[in-house]
């Protein structure tokens, strides 16, 4: 069988069409007609994913590459619009359209009482037309494309609640700090067409690349005269800079924290499931250009392990729930970018699917809390829910035991793999890399199961009103409650948020345990992922593989496994039973524990150095280019010129009859001087 | 001999005069308008000697109808003249300057 | 130097004199006369140069008429004397440069081509006409229409010079033809009806 282009252009097309129908004709079709036909439509696009899935894995269907329209031609360069289709692109659909599904449900829930009910739905479907653009294009044309459109529907969902400023900045600072990745990007995109072929196409340009007689690695070019650099080297990296700014890894990832402004619903999708993803899979898919240089991956391994490590640190600190699995979105993002750099691509690719399911759970189950809070999201005025809120509390703690690494759930085996895969790795950084890795298994778990305990366990730090009278329309505030006073009791959110916490809890504990073997040492990526022979250490690691539950009973003997134990032991003694050793230990190490709480200063410096510097600069500029040349020398300059010419000009005119006299005569003089001076001439 | 050019000199000089009368006259339009009837009279000397030296009569005939309209265009000036003394009570040049910009 | 010659000078100079004084003196009456002089002199010149008809024209309408004009304008305005010659020593030295500048340029074109001309027979009299025939013939004959036209002019400035210096005298008697004629008779007379009175006995 093969897969037919209708299908995808209905997986395609059908978010996009709900989202303009829930967009456009919210108020007429109300709040239950823009869900439906966005779960509609989403639903559609996620079943047809299902299916394109199956008739390639399973089917035996050929990989789908094709043009579909074209868009335009100059010369020799033709843009398209096409779908490339191969196991890669299915799994990516697969996830993207499921997550969203779900989202799409719990939003029912979640965003119940908010008076943009429609326009968030019509967001969300546009964002999943768009990631499904960027993940099934053939060409880089196309990818950017779809890469602009998540980018753009990030800032309309972060600024959701556009009244709120702090919204407001964040939306702005997410998207200019992908702007910045963007520049990278478009560099990168430029570079490819034009030293690998002349073609935007993924297929030409990786059979470029991988043509010996092109020999394209060894090709360099003097961008600063006496320092070559290889092409590909730049050409990696400019393209690696694009995921860094999408993909939210050192020193771009300070958005991302910021985006937790946005309702929950969308932290799960977009920055936890989806959209930061899209720099794993663009490198994935890029792994014929990424494999002809090794600086590059090198590049890519340092600056994956450092964000790894270090974002996790500043999780620990954190007190508002989202923050805390923000922080653990940048940390697992950076396991993903150091499996890449390793060249361990299938492990990265893993990890992005595993990682989507828990994630998306934790930050569900985050707002499900929320929501029983009455919106209160400082975890140290909570505690001891898991009597009020069961299916939450054993779903999140399902998600947890993923996240850290718990034998047999889903994050274990993509962890180890990564882990292993490093320590397996020649490259240089790879040392570097692997202790990184290696301490942030401990971070990891220190930070997840603190936040169970304190939200879950131990004493209730919050106070139920005992009278109260029911006209809070809240949303955004619990304006007339003081801080840690609730109005009712917390309770079970509704099923539309419950069953979605089920559904991915599922997925969160067996999807590693099916799919680990012909994932990663089978042959699901083959075509998809080139890696180069010396540099392949998945196959290395795949000569001991013996199945996935060998590699459960293996991953208890290995260093991971033990560290990750201390981390829930470390956690369990703080958390649980004796809290206040965490504010003893805070005190002790002030500075340490100010620099994690400022982040580094990294925002800071961001903020300082090139924001407050582009505002200046933009305000010099309007200082002295609009206002004082364009403005003032130009047009006012030219009417000022203008009036003085003819005041000057008008002073001929008095009125005095003698001096139109005089004038006339002055003229007869001057004719007749050039009378006599040609005559004379003549003469001559 | 009279030569033309004793007339042309003769010519020349009159209306030389009479922009020197022009320009130095600023408080009596009257001698201003004498010294139009002057320049017109030293350009029909022109007309004269040309017509004289290159024994065409079209110069007399033009002298003729030059003092035809100069005729006309002093009566006429005379009486704006006298208009203007009614309504500004002076005939000095220097107040006539409405029509500046 | 023959007689001619000398007349010329003789009436050049007290033609170029007059013109002096014209522009120089204080008195406007007396501007006015040396104008005359003017004319009187250069007619002079013109019959020197064959011209005779405009001479005389020249003396009859422009002296007789429009100087005329000039006087009786200068006499009828009653002038203030005395702030007229402010600024004439103010502006003397430029009006005296651009003159001279004016007359060396005129004098340089006229000399470098038509010193040397001499005068030919006069085609008057080598026609066999008087020289009013000779303008005559070609007045009445080519320039008829500009001839007219002239007429035209003259009628014009006539009829302009009235209205321009018409003004309504208030309190003087005078008819309004256009309003008579637009009289009606209902407006002046009235017929009434009366029964005729005759007195009871006879007639007085």
């Amino acid at each position: 069988m093969t897969i037919s282009s209708t299908h995808l252009f209905i997986v395609v097309l059908a978010p996009l069409l709900a989202a303009i129908v829930a967009g456009l004709f919210g108020r007429q079709i109300g709040r239950a007609g823009a869900h439906t036909v966005t779960i509609a439509g989403v639903g559609v696009s996620c079943a047809l994913s299902f299916v394109v899935l199956y008739q390639l894995v399973w089917g035996g269907a050929p990989v789908f590459n094709e043009n579909v329209y074209t868009w335009f031609q100059i010369g020799s360069y033709a843009a398209h619009i096409g779908f490339l289709v191969d196991p890669l692109t299915a799994m990516m659909m697969v996830v993207v359209t499921f997550v969203s599904l779900l989202v799409h449900l719990y939003t029912i829930g979640y965003m119940h009482e908010d008076d943009g009910y429609q326009r968030f739905f019509s967001y969300i479907s546009l964002f999943t037309f768009s990631m499904l653009m960027l993940v099934m294009s053939n060409n880089f044309l196309q990818l950017f494309f779809g890469w602009e459109a998540v980018g753009l529907v990030s800032y309309l969902l972060i600024g959701f609640w556009f009244k709120r400023p702090t919204a407001i900045f964040a939306n702005m600072k997410a998207f200019i700090v992908n702007r910045v990745g963007d520049f990278g990007f478009l560099l990168g995109i430029a570079g490819v067409l034009m030293w690998f072929g002349g073609s935007l196409d993924y297929a030409t340009v990786f059979a470029y690349a991988q043509d010996p007689a092109n020999d394209i690695g060894a090709k360099s070019v003097e961008l600063i005269a006496g320092y070559p650099w290889q092409v590909a080297t730049i050409v990696a990296v400019c393209l690696f800079i694009g995921a860094m700014g999408k993909s939210a890894q050192v020193p771009l990832h300070i958005w991302l924290p910021d985006s937790m402004e946005g309702p929950t619903p969308i932290s799960a999708l977009i920055h936890a499931a989806t959209m930061v993803t899209a720099g794993i899979f663009m490198v994935a898919r890029m792994s014929p250009l990424f494999e002809l240089s090794d600086a590059a991956l090198s590049f890519v391994l340092v600056i994956g392990a450092t964000g790894a490590l270090f974002t996790g640190l500043i999780g620990i600190v954190q007190n508002d729930i989202k923050r805390v699995v923000a922080y653990s979105t940048l940390s697992q993002l950076g396991y993903m970018t150091v499996a890449l750099g390793a060249s361990a691509y299938a492990a990265g690719v893993f990890h992005l699917m595993t990682h989507a399911f828990f994630k998306a759970l934790l930050f569900l189950g985050a707002g499900s809390v929320i929501i029983a809070m009455h919106h209160e999201q400082d975890m140290r005025r909570m505690g001891g829910l898991r009597k009020y809120m069961p299916v939450t509390w054993i779903t999140m703690w399902l998600g947890s035991l993923a996240l850290a690494g718990a034998p047999g759930f889903a994050g274990f085996f993509s962890k180890d793999a990564i882990i292993e895969a490093v320590g397996e790795s020649q490259r240089s950084g790879s040392g570097y890399a692997y202790v990184c890795v290696l301490v942030g298994v401990f971070v990891t778990a220190l930070y997840s199961f603190r936040l169970l305990y304190m939200t879950f366990h131990g004493k209730e730090r919050f106070v139920v009103d005992a009278h109260h009278d029911h006209d809070h329309g809240h949303d955004d505030g619990h304006a007339g409650h003081a801080p840690g006073h609730l109005a009712h009791a917390p309770k079970e959110s509704p099923w539309v948020v419950t069953v979605p916490l089920v559904l991915l809890a599922i997925p969160s504990v067996l999807i590693g345990f099916l799919t680990v073997g012909p994932m990663l040492f089978g042959d699901f990526f083959a075509g998809a992922i080139v890696v180069r022979e010396a540099n392949d250490v998945l196959a290395r690691l795949g000569e001991n593989f013996h199945g996935a539950g060998a590699m459960i009973l293996h991953g208890v003997k290995t260093a991971p496994f033990w560290i990750a134990l201390a981390g829930f032991a470390v956690a369990t003694w703080i958390w649980l039973f004796n809290p206040g050793i965490a504010d003893r230990l805070a005190r002790t190490f002030r500075p340490l524990h100010a620099l994690l709480m400022n982040k580094y200063y990294a925002d800071d410096v961001a903020q300082k150095v090139f924001a407050d510097a582009g505002v200046r600069l933009g305000r010099g500029l309007w200082k002295s280019g609009d206002v004082g040349v364009i403005d003032g020398a130009v047009v006012n300059g030219s009417a000022g010129l203008v009036a003085r010419l003819s005041s000057a000009v008008r002073a001929l005119q008095s009125g005095y009859l003698y001096h139109y006299a005089f004038a006339m005569i002055l003229g007869l003089i001057l004719l007749l001087g050039g009378l006599w001076w040609s005559v004379t001439r003549m003469a001559a | 001999m009279i030569t033309l050019a004793h007339f042309l000199t003769l010519g020349a000089v009159l209306f030389c005069i009479a922009v020197a009368g022009i320009f130095v006259n600023r408080k009596n339009v009257i001698v201003l308008l004498m010294c139009i009837e002057l320049m017109l009279l030293a350009v029909n000397t022109n007309f004269v000697g040309f017509s004289r030296f290159l024994g065409d009569v079209d110069g007399q005939i033009f002298v003729f109808f030059i003092l035809t309209v100069a005729a006309a265009e002093a009566a006429i000036g005379l009486a704006i003249l006298v208009v203007l003394f009614r309504n500004r009570a002076t005939i000095d040049v220097t107040h006539i300057d409405r029509l500046k910009g | 130097m023959t007689f001619e010659l000398v007349c010329f000078y003789a009436f050049a100079a007290v033609s170029a004199a007059a013109a002096l004084a014209v522009i120089s003196v204080k008195n406007p009456v007396v501007a006015a006369l040396c104008l005359v002089l003017t004319f009187f002199s250069m007619a002079c010149v013109w019959l020197l140069a064959e011209a005779e008809f405009l001479a005389v024209a020249l003396v009859l309408v422009y002296v007789g008429a429009v100087m005329v004009l000039f006087l009786f304008v200068v006499m009828m305005l009653d002038v203030d004397l005395v702030p007229l010659r402010e600024g004439f020593i103010r502006f003397l030295p430029v009006g005296i440069a651009v003159a001279v500048i004016m007359l060396v340029e005129m004098l340089m074109l006229i000399g470098v081509r038509s010193l040397r001309l001499e005068p030919i027979a006069d085609p008057a009299t080598s026609a066999g006409l008087s020289n009013i025939e000779w303008l005559g013939r070609t007045l009445f004959s080519e320039y008829l229409l500009p001839f007219e036209i002239a007429a035209l002019i003259l009628t014009v400035g006539l009829i302009a010079a009235v209205p321009l210096t018409l003004r309504h005298r208030v309190g003087v008697k005078k008819q309004s033809p256009g309003r008579q004629v637009l009289v009606r008779r209902e407006d002046r007379i009235r017929l009434v009806k009366m029964a005729a009175e005759k007195p009871e006995g006879g007639s007085p």
